[in-house]
């Protein structure tokens, strides 16, 4: 691990040292995008995403909250405590909580429901930072990566996902704000890229399962593992929209929308980006 | 059965088959429309439910004028020629001239603006200007390799269509409001939305047409 992470900084050294050359014309361009493949290849094999899966399972299987209950008791859709696979069948419809909810909003409802946690305490440390570490994040690395490999296989038999992909495929080409920008503003279209960054084109399968299938991810830029609610929250802010809350419907509606989607491809995360 | 009066009988069938599949047509066009304004109103409810203000980013943003409405509408399908016209014309009649007929300002602020995406943002300070982000979505300057491609390529933008005023006009108008031109288009209405100034957008005029300017080299 350790050497792998030294690698991997080192390729990180190298790819923005070789940013400071000063390059002369477009034809650079090119180049620019294969010496950004090669650095994320480089970074490839050693993912620090591995640090969050070890703390989440840890804290999946301690007694946890008021109760002294682990996740060991909550259920993600395959029964208590089933991690396997779980993720790969999300979001969908929990009977015992009477709505649609996403990994992370099923992990809420344990802590809260299960482990006796306040809904505030839960909540405090939704996203890590420097100096804060998120224990959904940890949990979040760890359940997902119990579904690698897995093909993705979420259902809209019941209504109520129905209803969720519905209004998913709604506010994914919903243009609002000062910048009239939708989801799909930016990925509605195949082998568009904003600045070098590479856009999937998420109305397509093929974009749909790249994209979905690589999230959660370690951010290198940030040195975090982010979630698939980090990830719609930061669109939304660069939409210029206002706050998307954690959990709330346009959230699990739009994951609905991306995870459906994104059904028949194998699961590859937590991944790594840029 | 004479031959007339069965073709007369299946001329007939067919005339009827006809007839039920148009009503049966308009009625499930028309549940089909019910359904999607129910699907509208509960998407705009769980919309208003699901941000919270914050910094410069209120609540308001939600709210669509008509051509965020219908442009969310057709994303995904062809869009009606007489939406179209009706969406570029109402921009284009709102659009705010250079009171002093001129279109044009300095390239090199231009570039700064093209280079900055800040701005609108809850994240941003908004007491600091705000950029265009060109450069997110058009190629531009030479010298800058990265470049998104989510737009046309800019790059001798003036140098290709002529350093003429209707160009400088026509520069102004789009970068103030896009829809003016283009219903629908991806990029922002950057002088009708309040995003640059009148100066800042004649400055971005200049990047394009000015013959001096790095995008025209």
């Amino acid at each position: 691990m350790t050497m792998k992470r030294t690698r991997a900084f080192g390729a990180a050294l190298a790819f923005a040292s070789a940013c400071a050359v000063s390059l002369s014309a477009m034809a650079q361009a090119s180049d620019a995008a294969a010496e950004i493949e090669k650095y994320r290849q480089a970074l490839a094999d050693g993912n620090p995403a591995e640090l969050w899966e070890a703390r989440g399972e840890a804290m999946w299987h301690e007694a946890r909250g008021p109760n002294k209950v682990s996740f060991d008791k909550c259920d993600l859709g395959l029964g208590a405590g089933v991690v396997n696979g779980a993720y790969a069948q999300l979001p969908r419809y929990f009977a015992d909580a009477g709505q649609v909810m996403d990994l992370e909003t099923r992990l809420i409802h344990c802590m809260t429901k299960l482990q006796g946690v306040s809904v505030a305490d839960a909540h405090k440390t939704l996203f890590g930072g420097p100096g804060q570490r998120s224990d959904i994040e940890a949990l979040v690395a760890y359940v997902t990566s119990q579904s690698q490999g897995v093909v993705m296989n979420v259902s809209l038999a019941d209504p109520a996902m129905k209803k969720m992909y519905a209004m998913g495929e709604k506010i994914f080409f919903f243009r609002g704000g000062p910048h009239d920008f939708a989801c799909a503003t930016c990925h509605g279209e195949e082998g568009k890229r904003i600045r070098l960054q590479d856009l999937p084109d998420l109305t397509h399968k093929s974009g749909a399962q790249k994209a979905y299938t690589t999230w959660p991810a370690y951010r290198v830029s940030q040195g975090e593992l982010r979630t698939m609610q980090w990830r719609l929250n930061d669109c939304f802010r660069q939409q210029r929209f206002p706050d998307l809350v954690f959990g709330s419907p346009a959230s699990i509606a739009l994951t609905t929308y991306l995870a459906y989607n994104a059904n028949g491809a194998a699961y590859a995360g937590p991944a790594l980006k840029r | 059965m004479p031959t007339v009066i069965m073709q007369r009988t299946v001329t007939r069938a067919f005339a009827l088959i006809a007839a039920v599949a148009i009503v049966v047509g308009c009625a499930s066009t028309r549940m089909d429309a019910a359904n999607d304004a129910q699907l509208r109103a509960e998407t705009a409810a769980a919309m208003r439910a699901s941000f919270k203000a914050r910094g410069q980013a209120g609540i308001d943003r939600l709210d669509q004028d008509e051509a965020q409405r219908l442009c969310s509408d057709y994303f995904n399908k062809p869009l009606p020629a007489d939406v179209a016209s009706r969406i570029e014309k109402s921009n284009l009649a709102a659009i705010k001239w250079p009171a002093d007929g001129n279109y044009v300002g300095d390239w090199k602020n231009g570039e700064k603006i093209a280079q900055s995406g800040q701005g609108k943002q809850y994240s941003d300070d908004p007491k600091s200007p705000n950029g265009g982000n060109c450069y997110a979505c058009h190629q531009l300057a030479p010298h800058e390799i990265s470049y998104g491609t989510i737009g046309p390529s800019l790059y001798q933008f003036g140098k290709r269509h002529g350093y003429t005023d209707d160009m400088r006009k026509y520069a102004f108008g789009k970068v103030y409001n896009t829809e003016g031109y283009t219903a629908c288009s991806n990029m922002p209405r950057f002088g009708a939305h309040d995003i640059l100034t009148e100066q800042q957008i004649k400055d971005v005029v200049a990047l394009l047409m000015d013959p001096k300017s790095p995008v025209n080299q």
